[in-house]
């Protein structure tokens, strides 16, 4: 049998990113279980958790948020051709080429005093740069979704509204849910915006940098390891949730 | 019941060109024409899903063009189905009856009894995505007259199947109109869908509804050289059956299989034999019949003639009909196979 060499070569290429992306995520767990007592120390430091918390709660609130407004904006977008669609189409994917410091300062300028160090200025500042996950994963679920569907709902007498509930939405779901887990992550892997919103009420994220700033490598990075492990923990959990939901037997 | 009055359409490359017809109660009315003609947008405009440039449509007297498809409650079944994936097959079913908020029990009763009908009632608890074609059909079918619309619009019901489904399908939804009553608007490329389906039939070509009227007029005596091209110019003789005769007024054609009722057989014009005295060997039917005129098409000739009620076209040869001094008024004997004809 001939080999097909082709694939084997790209194959070893391509390894080079997984082991790129694997190399510092298993680094950091090796050298801290060198430090165990550190990461011991530091998942019982009050500061260190309740930051964590705001972390988590900030994020989910900004999935959340782009969920009630992303979701009928992507439908919108994937069922209807209007003048401009494509300049909103490049809106949406605008916050992606933006440096998040500039986000920040954007949207300081902007909002300036209602979101400078409070909790509506973390979530301001996620929902900017996380949003496009929802709003594109959305439009491509709803685009997936046959519009013969639709039209034969509405024969049978459902209204629009009742259609886009009973018929699109659910269909829809595992798209529009992994854009949702997307956002999620996105947001809680934020710091360059957040840093300068909102430094206060701080965030695991920019506990991190600041624990880095003033003590250090080995300070910050049972930090890391814990943001790391809970923040991948969760991804992968909803992630396996969501491909379980699309895949059931049906 | 449903008129249809100069609708026009551009809509992507389809073309709609004044299309006028109606459609009567308890009728099966066809729309034949080859795909790309336009036939889907005509039904979608009908239901309600997309909107005429011009024209209006009419259901039962009123004036339902300004009606969203909710309002209109026309049951559309689409050429892919459209079943919903996320529902199970008795969800999919009762959905239009949820929607008018009917009684549990009564949506329980009315699913039942559609079904049982259909005969999928041992497929109710399934998703629509492990069932077959032609189950998905009779499902699409089931939730389309569940809701006992006034018209149905069916899209080519019967393309997706393969050659046995179909044939067997093609049979059932006769039995179905007959004990479910319904009046349907179906549109299709098939032929042999309009001949044993069709009450009456709407040719459309290039978006345009070329010829109307009754399946048997429509095939004999087709308005243009485009729509007789189109339909393939067979011979349609439409009579009573019983067994294997065909009864057509006063003479008996001999059936290839037994059937009963009113039935359409089909018969081509290269099958028909001419001669001039009766012939009596494996051509099974033979009848005396007039030459009403004749076709010059180069090497072949088509032969129009008339054997009692029935008016049959013919091809021969040039060359034979010299030698059997074919001409208007003569009078011949025409003969064919019971096996070439083709029973609707």
């Amino acid at each position: 049998m001939r080999r097909d060499y082709t694939l084997y070569f790209f194959a070893a290429l391509g390894s080079f990113m997984i082991v790129y992306i694997l190399l510092p995520l298993g680094m950091i767990y090796a050298k801290q279980a060198g430090d165990f007592g550190a990461f011991l120390k530091t998942i019982h430091d009050p500061v260190v958790l309740s930051a964590v918390k705001r972390s988590l709660l900030t994020a989910t609130a900004t999935a959340l948020i782009a969920l009630l407004f992303g979701v009928p904006l992507g439908y919108v977008l994937a069922r209807k051709d209007f003048p401009g669609k494509s300049f909103v189409q490049a809106i949406v994917d605008v916050p992606i080429v933006i440096p998040h410091s500039v986000v920040g300062i954007m949207l300081l300028v902007t909002y300036s005093t209602y979101i400078l160090d409070n909790y509506l200025g973390i979530i301001s500042a996620m929902l900017f740069v996380s949003a496009s996950f929802t709003i594109n994963s959305a439009k491509d679920g709803f685009l997936a979704v046959d519009e013969k569907l639709e039209a034969v709902a509405r024969t049978l007498g459902a209204s629009h509204l009742r259609t886009f509930f009973s018929v699109s939405l659910p269909i829809a779901f595992p798209s529009i849910a992994s854009g949702a887990i997307m956002t999620w992550a996105r947001a809680i892997s934020e710091v360059g915006a957040v840093l300068i919103v909102a430094y206060y009420p701080m965030t695991a994220q920019v506990l991190i940098l600041e624990y880095f700033n003033n003590y250090g490598l080995r300070a910050s990075r049972p930090i890391a390891v814990l943001m790391v492990t809970i923040s991948l923990g969760i991804f992968v959990l909803l992630r396996w949730l969501v491909g379980r939901a699309s895949n059931a037997p049906r | 019941m449903l008129r249809v009055e100069g609708i026009s359409k551009d809509w992507r490359e389809f073309h709609l060109r004044d299309v006028t017809f109606d459609v009567n109660r308890g009728e099966h009315f066809i729309i034949l024409g080859p795909s790309g003609a336009g036939k889907t947008v005509l039904l979608e405009i009908i239901a309600g899903i997309i909107e005429p440039d011009s024209g209006r449509v009419y259901l039962n007297g009123s004036d339902v063009t300004d009606l969203p498809p909710e309002k209109r409650g026309l049951a559309y079944v689409p050429q892919n189905y459209a079943l919903f994936p996320n529902m199970s097959v008795y969800d999919n079913i009762a959905f239009g009856l949820k929607v008018r908020k009917v009684p549990k029990g009564e949506i329980e009763r009315k699913v039942r009894r559609v079904s049982e009908v259909l005969g999928i009632e041992h497929l109710l608890h399934r998703k629509p995505r492990t069932l077959s074609g032609g189950e998905q059909q009779r499902v699409a079918l089931a939730r389309a007259l569940v809701v006992e619309p006034p018209l149905i619009l069916l899209d080519e019901p019967f393309a997706n199947l393969d050659v046995q489904t179909r044939s067997k399908l093609l049979a059932e939804m006769k039995r179905w109109r007959r004990e479910l009553g319904f009046t349907a608007l179906h549109v299709t490329h098939s032929f042999e869908e309009a001949v044993s389906l069709g009450d009456r039939v709407g040719v459309m070509l290039d978006g345009s509804l070329v010829q109307v009227g009754p399946v048997r007029e429509v095939f004999s005596r087709p308005a243009n050289e485009k729509v007789a091209r189109f339909l393939g110019f067979e011979n349609i003789i439409e009579g009573r059956a019983k067994g294997r005769k065909l009864i057509v007024g006063g003479l008996e054609i001999e059936l290839p299989v037994e059937v009963s009722g009113r039935v359409r057989v089909g018969i081509r014009p290269e099958d028909i034999v001419i001669s001039l005295k009766p012939v009596h060997s494996s051509v099974r039917n033979e009848f005396k019949a007039i030459v009403k005129s004749i076709e010059e098409l180069g090497p072949l000739v088509r032969v129009h003639l008339s054997a009692g009620e029935i008016s049959l076209s013919a091809f021969i040869t040039r060359s034979s009909m010299l030698e059997l001094g074919i001409e208007k008024g003569k009078e011949v004997y025409v003969g064919f196979k019971a096996s070439a004809l083709h029973v609707f």
